[in-house]
């Protein structure tokens, strides 16, 4: 900071000794504020770029807001948050209530979090502190494959392979349901875990675990009880980041979990928040009560989503301070 | 050789453990190893020139995705072209001008906030910007203007961490031969993080290709190819990339091979773009 301060003072300084001399050459004159208006107008050009990203959240929550406000006021905000039928095509008493995909939505991330963070972290463990180094550099970009992977893929897999085998083994009608959405969030979220949970274990300062072996722990117990505890805000970061993703997927959970908006159990079909948006957006009609509901819904998932963004600013204010 | 002298319960945990950690990473490759064998597996039968090459015909009942191509190159240039220079602007913004704290903080709260919202919510959004109030429709420009929301997070990001890493020196040294703040960047500073903007350029493409529910509810549905003639054309065509005709021919025409030969494709991609910007930024950290 200091540094850049300097610098702006260095930048003052040199543009009023220009300033100064361009009065004593006339010929000059023109050309040198040519350049100082250019040097003004990409300042602003720049100010006006860096803004942009404000304004599109400001847009975004705006639009969502004022989209979302009418569904809610003419269903009622108790009758839509805590209702418990969706039924919106139903023409003489349609049901908007989204309490169905709320509870889909926590209980659909909460397993992808219980399968996928243990994976996780201890893939996370074993790539920054056990694994040769070169079974790491296969590990890491198989990892980050993971990550790039497009969510319909994961979809295709999970319909083909997954419902497939979930209704043969547990003897269902329909292998659609919660638990197969369950295990493709839980597969989606891995690599986010996973990377995080290692920046922040590699971070951990060398002495810390010196001093843990020096003093006769096995390098495992080192691991686990100096340097995990030590790199504690940064697992945690890397959990609230899974679950944002695992809240917020929404297409790969469209080809698996069913979409009958049930109230959820672990083998029946199940319409999550953001499968609610998507299933009925192709055809609900612009200015109807279903297509105003759709954005309602959105709405609701904003401010889920906004919650996780401020608990993950809590954990990660958390780490700096650490 | 330390196992050995210890306690049978700290040599019991010893091993748990040690096999836990193995078991986790091995379960994580596995996936991705079965993930990407099985698309393979059934997805390369049906890849061939035609398939690359030409559009679907019922009457000749050939197969091809060729449209599907061309939207995706379409959503990439549109979506690039925009979101870069807006994204390197605000990065140069943040790291060369700003002097307000809050400000930046505001930005990079911003920022952060972008990356974190979901696509659906985007596919929202986009619906209800580009689509309704600004009347595009459901079309491709529509669908390239909600991925520049998008991808600019991204672009920023990169952008900002590779600004970051250009030595105070080579700024002063240009200030001090008497150029201005623009002189500067656009001659000394620019030049020497051209790679981290290229590494934050593939990122976004990866996130472009990758992407599928803003387009379905933004771009359009069509697998046929559509007529780019004339500007108006060019402006109205509306259709499926490469992801959204996955899911419309896995979900609605249950058509399980062609979905699984885009999926190889999508894989193929990317391969290629992890690749790319694994090069890139190993360029970038030299």
């Amino acid at each position: 900071m200091q540094m850049k301060d300097a610098m702006n003072l260095t930048a003052a300084g040199a543009g009023g000794r220009t300033a100064g001399k361009a009065q004593v050459v006339g010929k000059d004159t023109g050309r040198k504020n040519g350049r100082k208006a250019a040097e003004h107008i990409m300042q602003v050009v720049f100010l006006i770029c860096g803004l942009i990203a404000v304004g599109f959240v400001l847009l975004i929550s705006v639009y969502l807001i004022i989209s979302g406000i009418p569904a809610i006021r003419e269903v009622g905000l108790v009758n839509f948050l805590f209702g418990d039928t969706w039924d919106s095509y139903n023409k003489t008493d349609p049901q908007f209530g989204i309490l169905p995909m709320i509870l889909t939505s926590v209980y659909g991330t909460a397993g992808a979090i219980v399968i996928g963070v243990p994976i996780g972290f201890f893939t996370a463990v074993f790539l920054s502190k056990v694994a040769p180094p070169k079974l790491a550099a296969v590990v890491r970009p198989a990892v980050s494959l993971l990550a790039g992977i497009p969510s319909v893929v994961y979809g295709l897999v999970g319909m083909i392979v997954l419902v497939p085998w979930i209704r043969t083994t547990f003897n269902l009608p329909a292998g659609d349901s919660l638990f197969a959405a369950i295990i493709v969030l839980a597969v989606m979220i891995l690599p986010s875990i996973i990377s995080v949970s290692e920046t922040a274990l590699q971070a951990v300062p060398q002495e810390y675990e010196e001093a843990s072996l020096a003093l006769g722990a096995t390098e495992l117990e080192t691991y686990f009880r100096v340097s995990v505890p030590a790199a504690k805000s940064g697992i945690a970061a890397a959990v609230v980041l899974g679950i944002g993703r695992a809240i917020g997927e929404a297409m790969a959970i469209l080809m698996v979990a069913g979409n009958v908006a049930n109230m959820p159990s672990l083998f029946s079909s199940v319409r999550f928040l953001t499968t609610g948006i998507a299933i009925e957006m192709n055809y609900a009609s612009p200015g109807s009560l279903q297509r105003n509901a759709l954005y309602s819904i959105g709405l609701v998932l904003f401010l889920f989503i906004m919650l996780i963004n401020v608990l993950l600013n809590v954990v990660l204010k958390r780490e700096k301070e650490d | 050789m330390h196992t050995r002298q210890l306690s049978p319960s700290r040599r019991f945990y010893d091993i748990a453990v040690r096999a836990l950690l193995y078991v986790s990473s091995a379960v994580t490759v596995l996936l991705l190893v079965c993930i990407i064998g099985y698309i393979c597996y059934r997805g390369i039968p049906g890849i061939n020139w035609e398939f690359l090459t030409t559009e679907e015909s019922l009457l000749r009942g050939t197969m091809g995705i060729l449209p599907a191509i061309v939207h995706t190159l379409y959503v990439i240039l549109f979506s690039i072209i925009i979101a870069l220079p807006l994204g390197v602007g605000a990065a140069i913004y943040l790291t060369e001008y700003a002097h307000n704290r809050r400000l930046v903080t505001a930005i990079e709260y911003a920022t952060e906030t972008l990356a974190g919202i979901p696509s659906i919510i985007y596919a929202l959004v986009g619906a209800i910007i580009f689509s309704e109030a600004l009347k595009l429709g459901t079309t491709l420009i529509a669908g390239s203007l909600t991925l520049v929301i998008m991808t600019l997070p991204t672009i920023i990001r990169t952008t900002q961490e590779s600004l970051k890493t250009v030595p105070q020196s080579y700024r002063e040294g240009s200030l001090g031969l008497g150029s201005g703040k623009w002189r500067m960047i656009r001659t000394v500073v620019l030049p020497s993080s051209v790679d981290g903007i290229v590494t934050g350029c593939i990122l976004a493409i990866g996130r472009v290709v990758g992407e599928s529910a803003v387009l379905m509810y933004t771009a359009g549905l069509s697998t046929m190819m559509q007529d780019f003639s004339s500007i108006q054309n060019f402006m109205d065509a509306s259709g499926a990339t490469l992801t959204v005709a996955l899911y419309i021919y896995a979900k609605e025409r249950a058509d399980f091979a062609v979905a699984f030969s885009i999926a190889t494709i999508l894989l193929v991609l990317t391969v290629v773009i992890n690749l790319a910007a694994g090069y890139a930024g190993k360029k970038l950290k030299r």
